[in-house]
């Protein structure tokens, strides 16, 4: 019977490798007086095998093997620009919503149709007819970028597309949320409007640091501030919503 | 130890609020430190003097004022005080799921906790497929297949199943639309947190309790869990009073304030609905303005919970619940207050939510069509007020009509209700008077497009007059198509006269 559910293939961030015990991290958001785990009745916590399967791949920088530290991150490409509001159906129209990325071939299908609802005066495509890679590695928007639905397939398919980082002027909540929990993307605030600033193709180099970050653009020569990451950097930083709660204790850690 | 932990009370009493920036230093909840009288130990770890009972009023000590959505974080982070800002572990009461998301979520679930894990509470999640359902669409259908086999592995108690997507009315267990399926069937009660891979899960805000949507990996937390990590929003006030005129509805009431504060004017808060106005509103009605919270970028909507609610609740659940309400002493972030007796018809033009018109100055917009249906506007009510509509004017549609029922009870009570005033008649029969489309299958539908063959689907760059909640572009097919978000009477007036229309040309 299991084996007609697909199955993801086991992502394993090199944060888990480590112990709890010695995981630090910079900004202590919740303090707990005892490691109180709450724990799936009947998890057997050695029956996580190794997997040989496809490793779903987070939105980590070239040189940084570990996500445990957000300063030292790097991001370098094209740049995508798009104005507000971009929602979640045009970053993947419903009807695209079908598959979930539970194998990489479902993934390079969600990828080419990665903002493709975008209507046709978006002359530039992200992703090319017939390709399910972008060139683009940085998205860069304006207001309110992700309203819409709740759907991890946005997030998703600009990760599985290529986009490694978002750099916007306002998130919508769960798009911002689903874009932390999964680590396809890294959601970044700009403090002005950078989307008015920067032209598709143009080439940026995004460094983040502990307070916050910086784009430039190299095409234009300028460069702007980014705000720091806030409340979600210790959730980035362990690795996501599940390295985070292993860190804390709160999950058991795999074996 | 824990005794010493029972002293150090600080983050018991005399919390202060005046530090935004704090992000509230949070114990992980022991049961020790909730109150004190509940610390006794029965062996003696240490000699301590006797702690009376001191409750905050005796102190002196300042008592900080809770809004209702503060109270039901409090209590399910099992604090006595959270302050927005604080990041907290919250308990879930309910998660809901559906076809697009629920295979997703629980492939999650079993990739972090293993092949063999089990849920946390089979009881407490609720899957209801809903979204593409009575399509040909391989994929589709095979969430629905993945889904039966996810529920009858952990033996979960509520999966709403259909198996034969021919006739909706063959499946007992199938209900249709999941927010609408969700209040039917009991699963909303106030002051609970309930939380749903779909945005609109902050309808069930309407019954006083938190509720949020939620993606795919978050779910996935939660099925192993029960738990979630959630930032305490701040509040949005909106009062509104005045008697309701009878050609208004609750979605020209949301579709003005989401005009007013725009589609970002809400984000990472809760808005909270209360006054004269609103104590008039029916469940459904309520459940119409909490819909579309999201709409405006909100995390939560919520309204009191009242008689109007426990009546509904009580009908339909035997689980226990204690609803909460704000302080007087709260804190919110914004007030706003309107004088309902004074607004008038609203529309929502192409491509924003927040894209606000009068219905009146619309009139000029020639349309191709009309939809009636979705969580916001497809329920019982929403049919009747467009049945109310279609007899008041006595003639027949323009355009081609299209009505989805959100669910099976909503279909039937189309069918089987008689609408007051008509002499007896159903909504269908007035339906099939007017010359509209028969009512189709429950489910989602055409409001979000789907899946090329689904019904209704704007498949044409044409003119839309729809009771859905998003008009964005594409959403409900091409690219190109308009979409005017409007209330059931004002869709229906529309229909009759083939362009936007507001309903008091039909009613007054």
């Amino acid at each position: 019977m299991a084996s007609s559910l697909p199955t993801l293939p086991q992502a394993l961030p090199s944060s888990l490798t480590k112990t709890s015990s010695s995981a630090t991290f910079r900004s202590p958001f919740l303090i707990f007086s005892g490691s109180t785990s709450f724990i799936p009745s009947s998890i057997s916590l050695t029956s996580r095998g190794t997997s040989s399967a496809t490793i779903i791949p987070r939105a980590a920088a070239a040189e940084s093997d570990s996500n445990e530290a957000l300063a030292n991150t790097t991001f370098h490409g094209l740049c995508y620009v798009l104005k507000d509001n971009i929602d979640t159906d045009q970053i993947i129209p419903a009807g695209a919503a079908c598959t979930f990325p539970s194998n990489q071939q479902e993934r390079d299908e969600i990828a080419a149709h990665a903002l493709s609802g975008l209507p046709d005066f978006h002359k530039t495509r992200f992703v090319e007819p017939g390709e399910n890679r972008s060139k683009y590695s940085i998205i860069i928007g304006g207001e309110n970028f992700g309203c819409g639905s709740s759907r991890e397939h946005a997030p998703v398919c600009l990760g599985a597309a290529g986009a490694k980082a978002i750099v916007a002027e306002s998130y919508a909540r769960i798009f911002f949320r689903n874009s932390v929990a999964t680590g396809e993307v890294f959601p970044l605030e700009s403090e002005v409007r950078v989307c008015e600033e920067c032209k598709t193709g143009d080439t940026v180099t995004i460094e983040l640091s502990d307070s916050g970050g910086l784009l430039t653009n190299h095409t234009t020569g300028k460069n702007y501030k980014l705000k720091s990451i806030g409340d979600a950097g210790p959730v980035i930083d362990a690795g996501g919503i599940f390295a985070y709660a292993r860190m804390m204790g709160m999950i058991p850690s795999l074996a | 130890m824990a005794a010493s932990s029972v002293i150090s009370s600080s983050t018991f009493l005399c919390k202060s609020s005046s530090s935004k920036k704090d992000l509230g230093i949070s114990s992980f909840p022991k049961s020790s430190q909730i109150s004190i009288h509940r610390c006794q130990r029965k062996s003696i770890v240490s000699v301590m003097a006797p702690q009376k009972d001191r409750s905050p009023g005796t102190t002196g000590s300042v008592k900080t004022g809770m809004t209702m959505t503060e109270k039901i974080l409090a209590r399910a982070s099992e604090k006595s005080l959270v302050v927005p800002g604080d990041n907290i572990w919250v308990n879930v009461d309910v998660l809901m799921t559906h076809d697009v998301c629920g295979p997703g979520a629980f492939g999650i679930f079993k990739r972090e906790f293993g092949d063999k894990a089990k849920v946390w509470d089979p009881e407490k999640i609720v899957v209801i497929p809903d979204h593409y359902i009575f399509t040909a669409d391989k994929r589709a259908n095979r969430n629905v297949d993945i889904m039966r086999e996810h529920c009858r592995e952990q033996n979960i108690k509520y999966f709403y199943d259909i198996t034969d997507l021919g006739n909706f009315k063959a499946n007992p267990d199938y209900k249709g639309v999941c927010h609408v399926a969700l209040a039917q069937e009991g699963h909303c009660r106030p002051g609970e947190v309930l939380l749903g891979t779909d945005s609109h899960t902050c309808t069930a805000g309407a019954f006083g309790q938190f509720a949020t949507g939620i993606g795919n990996t978050d779910a996935g937390f939660v099925l192993g869990t029960g738990k979630i990590l959630l930032k305490v929003p701040p509040t949005m006030r909106f009062i509104l009073d005045g008697e309701m005129p009878s050609y208004l509805q609750a979605k020209d009431l949301i579709l003005q304030i989401i005009g007013e504060i725009s589609v970002a004017g809400a984000t990472y808060k809760t808005m909270e609905f209360s006054g004269t106005t609103i104590e008039s509103l029916s469940m459904e009605e309520r459940m119409t303005l909490c819909n579309m919270v999201v709409e405006a970028g909100g995390k939560n909507g919520v309204i009191p919970p009242d008689a109007t609610t426990l009546n509904y609740v009580e009908n339909r659940t035997s689980v226990p619940f204690e609803p909460v309400y704000s302080d007087g002493n709260a804190s919110f972030v914004a007030d706003y207050r309107f004088d309902v007796s004074k607004l008038e018809p609203v529309v929502a033009k192409p491509h924003s939510p927040d894209n606000r018109a009068l219905a009146r100055e619309c009139k000029d917009v020639k349309i191709d069509r009309v939809y009636i249906g979705s969580c916001t506007g497809g329920k019982t009510e929403d049919f009747m007020a467009a049945a109310k509509l279609f007899h008041a004017a006595g003639r027949k549609v323009k355009v081609p009509t299209f009505l989805v029922p959100a669910t099976q009870k909503v279909w039937m009570d189309v069918y089987a209700l008689p609408v007051p005033g008509s002499g007896g008649k159903t909504c269908a029969q007035i339906f099939e008077e007017a010359g509209c489309d028969t009512p189709a299958s429950p489910s989602c539908g055409a409001c979000l497009g789907g899946p090329a063959d689904t019904y209704a689907r704007l498949n044409e760059p044409q003119v839309c007059v729809s009771t859905t909640n998003r008009n964005f572009p594409g959403r409900m097919g091409h690219k190109e198509g308009q979409i005017y978000l409007a209330s059931p009477y004002t869709a229906a007036a529309s229909a009759l006269t083939g362009h936007v229309a507001d309903p008091r040309e039909f009613l007054q």
